[in-house]
């Protein structure tokens, strides 16, 4: 027997955990679920006149997108911790970081990337033309990925913690405002006929932060929580 | 791997659980061959020192050193040849007994479906194989357990009570895997309440008191 090189180890987590939600698919399409019916109230609750969602529909796929990465986030860590999981990932001699990223990458091609691939369908019922399509996906495929990072840190953080999940929002939300203004500035952007290119680039500015600094933080995070 | 030169020393340590001081000053050193048993009663700090040891809970004071070497800063070499099993299974229970192997022991060394499948049988539970980890007995996730420790080729075992759960023939698979270990140049240390290699002449033993 070799050791495992880390490459392979992220991809044995990684297949683990969709291996895992394929055996629990309900709770996988939880979010998915809430995004669509969320999307959907609003023109039966304001207007169904498409030029007046229009003003407001890249806003509000921007929102119901940022709460249901949210909805999923808690779980994230929380079972691995408690059946030991966490432990033996810790004490793997595998760089914690790189195990860790490897979950959150599973986590969001399994919460992040539905939301992305419908986003279209839902816009279109919120009178997004077609024009706008490649800017609000390219945007929340950056902020869900960037989300799922910074979820990932504080979930890392409190999921030691009783009665976690509060304070998860709390620690998180106010992070993913740059996200939210920035991607719903793009789509708006987009739809005036100006270019979106300066609000994208700052989302991918602020992903590529989340993706190098965020191992680091996660694990740091995860040795805490695993004391008790 | 060798496990030729590995040795293991504790020197002073100090811990605490809130506000309980919970190890004062314990001392200890295994050499390759040896199975150090930690007895005490309920609460006196086992599972404390264990996870000291292993790093997941740190001292407040003391050192730990490996092969001669303090493990402050080489946190991951030492974590490569350490091989633990902690009062959790760490089992998954959606998985099967050997995708459990698979994807928890596959991170540390590359296995192949016929290692897996030999220790399995080692620890007698091969024909349960393909069952989710769920439908398994209390005993026999025990012995999963035991399953990824051995695939886990490590120098140095933490063991926290491995015998829970366990019949009598599962006690005396754990003492003869533990003496295989031992026998190769093995390091063992382990928490126990039970009987457990009383006999053997590579057993150390290290009271903890109140």
């Amino acid at each position: 027997m070799t050791r495992t090189p880390i490459t392979e180890a992220a991809r044995l987590v990684f297949v683990r955990d969709l291996t895992l939600a394929w055996r629990r698919w309900d709770e996988v399409a939880q979010p998915l679920i809430f995004y669509v019916v969320v999307t959907t109230m609003f023109p039966l609750a304001t207007t169904p006149d498409l030029s007046q969602l229009r003003e407001i529909g890249g806003g509000v796929v921007w929102v119901a997108a940022l709460l249901s990465s949210l909805l999923a986030l808690e779980a994230l860590f929380r079972a691995d911790v408690e059946d030991g999981t966490m432990e033996q990932w810790v004490l793997s001699g595998q760089p914690l970081g790189w195990v860790l990223l490897a979950k959150v990458a599973a986590h969001w091609v399994l919460t992040g990337l539905p939301l992305v691939i419908m986003s279209p369908i839902v816009g279109t019922g919120l009178g997004l033309p077609v024009s706008v399509w490649g800017v609000l996906m390219l945007s929340l495929l950056l902020g869900t990925g960037t989300l799922s990072v910074l979820g990932g840190i504080g979930a890392a953080l409190t999921v030691g913690v009783r009665r976690g999940s509060v304070l998860l929002s709390l620690l998180v939300l106010p992070l993913a405002m740059p996200m939210l203004i920035f991607g719903s500035r793009a789509v708006s952007m987009q739809m005036d006929g100006d270019s979106p290119a300066g609000p994208l680039q700052l989302l991918a500015a602020i992903f590529f932060m989340a993706l190098s600094l965020g191992p680091i933080a996660m694990s740091a995070a995860i040795r805490i929580s695993v004391e008790n | 791997m060798s496990f030729d030169g590995a040795s293991f020393e504790a020197r002073d340590i100090n811990a605490w659980r809130g506000d309980r001081h919970i190890l004062r000053d314990v001392s200890f050193r295994v050499d390759r061959g040896d199975f150090l048993k930690i007895t005490g009663p309920n609460g006196v700090g086992k599972t404390t020192l264990l996870r000291v040891i292993c790093g997941l809970l740190p001292a407040e004071t003391g050192e730990l050193h490996w092969r001669g070497k303090s493990i402050r800063g080489a946190r991951d070499e030492f974590n490569a040849e350490l091989g633990y099993l902690g009062h959790l299974n760490s089992l998954k229970a959606d998985l099967t007994a050997r995708e459990n192997l698979r994807f928890l022991a596959g991170l540390r060394q590359s296995l192949t479906a016929a290692d897996i499948d030999a220790t399995l049988d080692r620890v007698g539970i091969l024909s349960r194989g393909d069952l989710p980890a769920r439908s398994l007995s209390a005993g026999q996730k025990r012995r999963l357990a035991l399953a990824r420790l051995l695939l886990a080729d490590a120098a140095l075992w933490i063991l926290d009570e491995p015998v829970t759960n366990l019949d009598t023939a599962g006690i005396q698979l754990v003492e003869s895997v533990i003496l295989d270990h031992v026998q190769r140049g093995g390091l063992a240390i382990a928490a126990a309440h039970q009987r457990l290699l009383d006999d053997a002449p590579c057993l150390r033993r290290l009271e903890l008191e109140p």
